[in-house]
């Protein structure tokens, strides 16, 4: 079999703040280049933590125990800080979540859209520009002269996250990291946001690991999904698969709790107490 | 047919505004109409800038009318002085969306718990309000001790769970929940959700939820109120603003939600709401 | 509060430099009894004796003697009771002053937070120092004096920061919970909003404790403090720098003393703050 674009093996990670408690257990996941990969689960599943890895932006109070991230052939886990920052943006970009506090306020958006472009692929500021324009009209921005003057707090929430997936794909990277990138938004803002993302996606053939908490989300635009629970896999595969057949009663339990207005007797009911005391028993936990 | 609980008519807020320049302000609330009869659970959903927040601490007389009235049991309450309004206070609750801000961090939980009983003269005395929260966190499966813990010891469903002990222990007649699950978990949100419904039911309150979920608010709700840029776009009983809705905004707010099934067509779907006058 | 005690005293600053101002608190009080010499007493034939370790010294001199043969130890130590009054009751007096008008100010809002916000304004456009010196001049010198014109000039410390916090907090939804109740605003402000800017009015008083210090040493370098028969850290660094050639550790015992003073206050603040969180405890 030949080695997959991105592959994390065994990833294992504990938090010194709790004591060493594990946050990640022996987490293993694949991506091929141009699929989606939706990693769901609730607070503390270590969803986010992954992302962060991936990025290599945990923070300092995680300390990874075992496991490999392997991207297009590197250990990123092993490379120097200064192949990594190479990787990082460039090859591995984020979309984040809060679009309120990932532009800096005090900067035009021209200037946060062009900095990589001119830094890291050494455009000149003409065409540097003339990118960005063309990125902001990709992502379905109306007036991108007017939107590349303006300070972050003149856009609207919607419009800041076009901004960002602009800048997130800005490099052409092979993969993006999407974390909660809707999480913040109205309903309606968030669909149009899927719809973008899920196009410039197709359109670049990124690869792409999307972080969310909806399993309704990971419908709608992801290829293939994982979920997990207190650090650990609980269940992958193809989306249609895990949504239509789940096999963990966890997963058929998280399904059936979630309410949805096209079913009023639907949802509701709460995760068992059982399937948590499965689930611990299962990872060893108390 | 149950009588009206609490009617609200033609209400306007004006934010800013007045003061010492005479500031034009903003209006946020544009003549909103809304009744709410005994026993009856409402949601009122929007998108943010739809006024619903504010709405709904209008209704509590947490901020200023500057249009319309309030009744509450057939009095009218639109500009009741405080004094007057204290008494009623206890019958008119709130749950509020973040459980941690709204439990004073230095105060333990039986303090936040025993306190308003006292104040209202719901237990007559320490030891019958003590007895009542203990009743009410045994049936909300809470266990004794965090009484002596203060809020951030405790995780956020127990948090939450304090937060509607704390409305409920005061035997009122309207309770309104602003946001109750937005940071909850799907699995502690159902939890949260059942309690509420139950309550409700058992107390027959008029219960006001506010959410931005649609989905949600099918659970829970009998009649349903969408709120668009400070105004009522369409409202009515759940199965039918649900079965077939009348307004396009509606329609364009329910199919933006993505649920948990493949449907391909439904990301390239385009559902838009006819734009505001 | 036995929580916040406990907390209190396991953060080391909070041990460390409040174990240093209890050793001074107990210097202070037990001045008489503790200081080897009378820091009055004269002795022109004992004049600028190096302090202990140096050629020259006289047993019992520790850190030896100024121009006039007086013991440089015990009139620190009788020193301190001076400083540590003017720390305690002009820190103490003026936070309650600003606090009060700043709690006023942040929850009534209103033509009351107008009143006291001018007030506050036209206050800290006066220049401190000249403002102090004025007040000492008019009040007569004197540790009441001192006291007076401490408080006069800083209750706008606590009184702007306590205003800011205050409308902080008014804005969290327990203080809306607290109206949706019914509790009386008065109560709302001080059983519910107090509590929780009382660890920002610990760690400033703190603050100010170690600011009152230095006003009331420097007051004293230039005279205007109590009485120069009393002794005083500012008084001593005066009269230290005039022989600074002869005697310099007669400047140089008042002013690390001085220094250490208002460094614990200002590390007794800080880890006050810290401790008092009831976010950041755990």
């Amino acid at each position: 079999m030949t080695e997959p674009f991105l592959s994390i093996t065994g990833l294992s990670a504990v938090s010194d703040r709790e004591n060493g408690a594990p946050i990640l257990r022996d987490v293993s996941l694949r991506l091929e280049r141009g699929e989606v990969r939706g990693l769901v689960g609730e607070s503390g599943a270590g969803k986010s933590t992954i992302a962060k890895a991936l990025l290599g932006i945990l923070p300092r109070t995680v300390r990874v125990t075992g496991g490999a991230i392997r991207f297009e052939g590197q250990d990123l886990l092993t490379l120097k800080p200064k192949q990594l920052s190479d990787i990082m943006g460039s090859e591995i970009s984020l979309i984040p979540q809060d679009p309120q506090t990932a532009l800096n306020p005090g900067r035009r958006v021209e200037s946060q859209l062009t900095d990589g472009l001119r830094m890291r692929r050494g455009l000149s500021r003409q065409a540097a520009h003339d990118k960005a324009l063309k990125l902001l009209e990709e992502v379905h921005i109306r007036d991108p002269e007017r939107v590349l003057k303006a300070y972050p707090h003149e856009l609207s929430g919607g419009m800041r996250q076009r901004v960002l997936i602009a800048a997130a794909f800005a490099l052409e990277p092979k993969l993006v990291v999407a974390d909660e990138p809707t999480t913040a938004l109205d309903v309606t803002v968030q669909k149009q946001i899927l719809r973008l993302i899920r196009g410039m996606q197709k359109t670049h053939g990124t690869g792409m690991i999307f972080v969310t908490h909806d399993l309704g989300v990971v419908a709608q635009i992801c290829d293939t999904v994982t979920l997990l629970y207190a650090g650990k896999v609980i269940e992958a595969g193809p989306t249609a698969q895990v949504l239509a057949t789940p096999k963990h009663a966890y997963t058929k339990a998280l399904l059936a709790a979630g309410p949805r207005y096209d079913r009023p007797t639907a949802g509701l009911e709460p995760v068992p107490q059982a399937i948590f005391d499965q689930l611990r028993a299962e990872m060893g936990i108390m | 047919m149950a009588e009206d609980l609490l009617v609200a008519k033609g209400i306007e807020v004006t934010y800013g505004g007045g003061g010492l320049f005479g500031s034009r302000g903003h209006k946020v609330l544009h003549g909103v109409d809304l009744s709410i009869k005994r026993g009856e659970t409402i949601g009122i959903v929007g998108e943010s800038g739809s006024g619903k927040t504010t709405f709904g601490r209008a209704l509590l007389r947490l901020v200023n009318t500057s249009a319309g009235t309030i009744h509450f049991d057939g009095m009218d309450i639109t500009h009741l002085p405080d004094e007057q309004m204290r008494p009623l206070r206890r019958r008119m609750q709130m749950i509020f969306q973040d459980p941690m801000a709204s439990l004073n961090p230095r105060h333990s939980i039986r303090r936040i718990l025993v306190e308003p009983l006292l104040f209202h003269r719901v237990a007559s005395n320490a030891a019958d309000a003590e007895a009542r929260v203990m009743s009410i966190l045994d049936r909300f499966t809470l266990p004794k001790i965090v009484l002596d813990r203060n809020p951030h010891e405790l995780s956020g469903g127990q948090r939450q769970r304090i937060g509607i002990a704390r409305a409920a222990l005061l035997e009122p007649d309207f309770v309104l929940a602003d946001e109750i699950v937005s940071g909850l978990d799907v699995s502690t949100q159902a939890q949260v959700l059942n309690l509420l419904k139950d309550l409700s039911r058992e107390l027959g309150l008029a219960l006001a939820f506010i959410s931005h979920d649609l989905s949600v608010i099918r659970a829970v709700c009998d009649r349903v109120c969408v709120m668009r840029f400070g105004k009522v776009v369409e409202e009515g009983p759940c199965e039918q603003v649900f079965a077939a809705p009348q307004s396009g905004y509606t329609r364009a707010l329910l199919d933006a939600i993505p649920l948990p099934e493949i449907d391909p067509e439904w990301l390239d779907r385009e559902t838009l709401a006819e734009p505001s006058s | 509060m036995r929580k916040s005690l406990k907390a209190a005293l396991s953060e080391p600053k909070v041990v460390l430099a409040g174990g240093f101002i209890l050793l001074l608190l107990i210097a202070a009080v037990f001045a008489p009894w503790l200081a080897p010499k009378d820091p009055l007493e004269q002795d022109l034939m004992l004049g600028t004796l190096p302090p202990t370790g140096y050629e020259g010294t006289e047993p019992g001199y520790w850190l030896g003697t100024d121009d006039l043969g007086r013991d440089v130890l015990s009139r620190l130590i009788h020193g301190s009771r001076t400083a540590l009054i003017v720390a305690f009751v002009a820190a103490g007096l003026a936070a309650l002053l600003g606090t009060m008008l700043g709690l006023l100010a942040g929850w009534y809002r209103g033509w009351v937070d107008v009143v006291i916000s001018r007030l506050v304004d036209i206050w800290m456009a006066f220049p401190p120092v000249l403002l102090s010196i004025l007040l000492v001049a008019v009040l007569g010198s004197g540790v009441h004096s001192v006291i007076a014109a401490i408080v006069i000039i800083d209750w706008t410390r606590f009184c702007r920061v306590v205003r800011s916090e205050t409308m902080a907090q008014a804005q969290m939804d327990y203080v809306t919970a607290a109206q949706t109740i019914g509790f009386p605003k008065a109560r709302i402000l001080f059983s519910e909003i107090l509590p929780n800017v009382a660890p920002v009015i610990v760690a400033l008083l703190s603050l100010e404790m170690g600011i009152a210090v230095i006003v009331e040493a420097i007051l004293s370098f230039v005279g205007l403090s109590v009485s120069s028969d009393t002794p005083t850290w500012g008084g001593m660094i005066a009269q230290g720098r005039a022989i600074i050639y002869q005697g310099w550790w007669v400047l140089v015992a008042p002013l690390v003393l001085l220094f250490l003073t208002v460094l614990a206050f200002n590390q007794l603040g800080d880890g006050l703050r810290r401790a008092l969180d009831p976010m950041m405890r755990r």
